[in-house]
């Protein structure tokens, strides 16, 4: 096995009682330790299902993940849970301590961590995600985004090597949503986890090493962002969105400038418009 | 509900406040046992006086404690009205076919109407001065010698401070559904009886399979953050037994003598 790889996962079948078709169907991806992995598909393709059964949450009908050289099984699901922190989409439902502190503490408890370090942990966790002053504060007086953050502070609390987000932003405001997704992004660079995220958000989508999309259960294309931008169209029949310099793009193409025909972010862009401009 | 003033908290920062949640527990209990003590008319003043000093102590205005006791307030008359009519002995004073007025029955009516003002007064000092939360932890704390007879101890401590916890979330849905049915055309409060507990029938729906959807998600997220049941997991609320709790109970116990020699 590649030593680089971090999360393997091969032949995923999985099935919801009384649906009509595989949620996963013959799925396979491996992703690579320090790699920040977008996983983008429709209503239904599969990404929470796959999300749920990588730390063992479902049980799986055939397949095999295999997360840090650890195979998944009843032995050593709870070793594996250690490895994955999750983010659910939720902000609410996800929220199991009294206070702040109490949420942030509650998976060092479960791990029998001694106090005076769940302390410690639990501070620096906070102040990770700069919610200092609120760490006696009820989940009733956070806001959406607060508690998202929250959430990650208790991630951050439990230093797992995998960071699943499974459409952690998608229920906050879009200041709420660009704060999370920039605390996981000093995050990551400074710990250099494995960061999964399970998204509608193309912005967030964008801004991965590589983008794996997923439809009827099965893992269709991946590619870096670019390679899969450039899709333009293909991506909008599949029920998704493009980028925003993509629309753009769509749209200026539509009406006779000449544009090329690989993926552009805002700064390229900018630089193609303003030589385009130039050289009017 | 903001009427309800029995089971609020009210932040502060007296000594009441900061004492251990068990002690505070334990001996606001004791307290209530010990009033069945006092018969007499001095036994009262002791008492009366001990718990105005304990308010005095808690920096709480007794406007509280006094709306505390209104909704009550009919129950207490009922029993008060009870206990004078119906008790016989000393000299009457008024007597109509088996009604009667009584020496003794109104003593016994004064003693039951001040034994429950005591009551509900004691109850709301522990609950204005105690958040919810360290409740909880005491109750746990408190039933873990049961442990030994097999009472899931941490279950039910679990169960209790998320229970807590989800109470002003559940509050804010029903808000939320009430005014989404309003919107709807719904009316509350209004009509018969039975078409008033019909149109409660769109709230309660709703907000019991919401209830189910959330218990799904949280359990999905406590089993991802490697929650394995109670065994095995540290803690990292822990109660501090000081000085002032064991003083508490020095208190209680010159109380009681007091009590004793009083009644």
């Amino acid at each position: 096995m590649d030593e680089n790889k971090i999360i393997e996962v091969a032949h995923l079948k999985y099935e919801y009682p009384q649906a009509s078709r595989l949620a996963l169907n013959d799925l396979s991806v491996s992703i690579n330790a320090g790699e920040w992995v977008a996983i983008i598909g429709h209503n239904g393709s599969g990404k929470s299902t796959f999300a749920k059964s990588l730390n063992g949450l479902l049980d799986l009908q055939s397949g095999s993940i295999t997360i840090d050289g650890l195979p998944l099984s009843i032995e050593t699901v709870w070793d594996i849970r250690r490895k994955i922190g999750m983010v659910f989409q939720n902000p609410d439902n996800q929220f199991v301590g009294a206070t702040v502190e109490d949420d942030v503490a509650f998976g060092l408890e479960n791990q029998g961590i001694e106090r005076t370090e769940m302390q410690r942990r639990v501070q620096a966790a906070v102040d990770r995600v700069g919610m200092t002053q609120f760490m006696t504060r009820e989940p009733s007086r956070l806001s959406g985004g607060q508690k998202q953050r929250v959430a990650l502070a208790g991630i951050i609390a439990q230093q797992p090597e995998i960071l699943i987000l499974d459409e952690a932003t998608s229920m906050l405001d879009p200041k709420g949503r660009q704060e999370v997704l920039e605390t996981i992004h000093t995050l990551k660079q400074e710990t250099n986890m494995t960061v999964l995220s399970i998204t509608h958000d193309i912005d967030e989508a964008a801004s991965a090493d590589r983008i794996v999309m997923l439809d009827k259960g099965q893992v269709i294309d991946q590619g870096t962002p670019a390679e899969i931008f450039a899709y333009g169209q293909r991506l909008l029949d599949l029920g998704l969105d493009v980028p925003y310099p993509e629309k753009l793009k769509a749209a200026l193409t539509k009406l006779g400038v000449p544009m090329p025909a690989d993926y552009l972010t805002t700064e390229r862009m900018v630089d193609h418009l303003w030589t385009l401009h130039s050289k009017m | 509900m903001n009427k309800l003033i029995l089971g609020r908290y009210i932040p502060g920062d007296s000594i009441l406040h900061r004492m251990d949640p068990r002690a505070k527990l334990i001996a606001s209990f004791y307290y209530i046992g010990i009033i069945f003590l006092a018969r007499s008319w001095p036994a009262y003043l002791l008492l009366f006086g001990f718990t105005m000093a304990l308010i005095l102590i808690s920096k709480i205005k007794l406007s509280f404690f006094l709306k505390g006791v209104r909704p009550l307030l009919w129950l207490i008359l009922f029993t008060v009205l009870l206990q004078i009519f119906f008790t016989r002995g000393g000299t009457v004073y008024w007597q109509w076919g088996f009604l009667s007025l009584t020496k003794f029955g109104l003593l016994n009516g004064a003693y039951i109407f001040m034994r429950f003002v005591l009551i509900i007064f004691m109850s709301t000092l522990l609950t204005l001065t105690t958040p919810p939360l360290s409740l909880a932890d005491a109750i746990e704390s408190i039933l873990k010698p049961l442990k030994v007879i097999h009472f899931p101890v941490y279950e039910v401590a679990l169960m209790l401070s998320i229970a807590l916890r989800f109470v002003p979330t559940l509050m804010d849905e029903t808000t939320k559904i009430m005014n989404a049915q309003r919107a709807r055309g719904v009316d509350f409060g209004e009509g018969s009886l039975l078409q008033q507990m019909k149109s409660i029938i769109p709230i309660l729906i709703p907000l019991f399979v919401s209830s189910f959807n959330r218990a799904d998600d949280l359990a999905t997220a406590m089993e991802a953050r490697g929650y394995q049941g109670g065994e095995g997991r540290s803690k990292y609320r822990v109660l501090k037994w000081q000085t002032r709790d064991t003083l508490a109970f020095v208190a209680m116990a010159v109380l009681t003598v007091g009590l004793v020699i009083l009644r």
